[in-house]
């Protein structure tokens, strides 16, 4: 057996492909990309926050960009991201804790999570509009 | 009066413990309750006229929730981003995005107050 062989049939380590995807990973990367998302949405905090220091027209004009369908769908987007990102970071509370490491628990925080979120981003923006 | 081995001990090579850990939670509690507040209070400022909306900014008790959230807010998400660079960037180009992290972290925390405090104070 050439030494090339011989690597090829070595046994590889199992990687990501040969697991069924558990709603824990999802989560974690979630985490993660809300995270990072959140991190440059703050850029738009920053903004509306100096845009009303600095006048109405600056801030009009911010208005105007947050009101139009596109900056909307931001804020929207960043609702979701807030959320997402809050309810996973009482998630890891718990699970700092030592509690709801069981399989059971792990997948039901995991979904509470994600089920939680949406319902939260949709209940924000339905009492927002309504008082609007 | 600490022996050396007890001034060491649990730091790790880094030389500051699980600091990077704790404060991470300790600012995630925070903002747990603070955007809670926040959302409220966009909800409530959402689509208002510019004079209203200054108003309320201005008042004490909302000049402080915002001030600590940003504050509490950059200090979390500069220690997020660390460890997101740390786990994906190495070499030169860690360092260069680490040192943009913190600048980045405190040019919109800084720059942020400052518009807060200038409302604040009716400039």
């Amino acid at each position: 057996m050439s030494n090339a062989e011989a690597k090829k049939s070595r046994p590889l380590s199992p990687h990501l492909q040969v697991y069924r995807w558990p709603i824990t990973m999802t989560v974690s990367i979630l985490q993660r990309v809300t995270g990072g998302a959140l991190y440059f949405g703050t850029l738009l905090l920053a903004w509306w926050a100096i845009a009303a220091a600095a006048g109405p027209g600056p801030f009009s004009y911010v208005s105007w960009v947050f009101g139009s369908w596109i900056g909307l769908l931001v804020l929207f987007g960043y609702t979701w991201a807030l959320m997402q990102h809050l309810l996973g970071g009482i998630r890891h509370f718990v699970w700092d804790f030592g509690a709801g490491f069981s399989k059971s628990s792990r997948d039901n925080l995991s979904w509470a999570n994600i089920i939680g979120s949406a319902v939260l981003t949709i209940l924000i923006w339905v009492v927002a509009l309504a008082i609007r | 009066m600490r022996t050396p081995l007890g001034r060491v001990r649990g730091l790790g090579s880094a030389k500051e413990g699980t600091g990077h850990f704790w404060h991470q939670r300790l600012t995630g509690a925070a903002l747990a309750v603070l955007a809670i507040l926040f959302v409220f209070l966009v909800i409530v400022l959402a689509g208002k006229p510019y004079p209203e909306v200054v108003a309320a900014l201005a008042n004490p008790f909302v000049a402080l929730l915002m001030i600590l959230m940003i504050g509490t807010g950059v200090w979390h998400m500069k220690l997020g981003m660390q460890i997101i660079i740390e786990d994906y960037l190495h070499g030169g180009l860690k360092i260069v995005a680490l040192v943009a992290n913190m600048f980045f972290a405190v040019a919109v925390g800084v720059a942020t107050i400052l518009a807060f405090l200038k409302i604040s104070f009716g400039g």
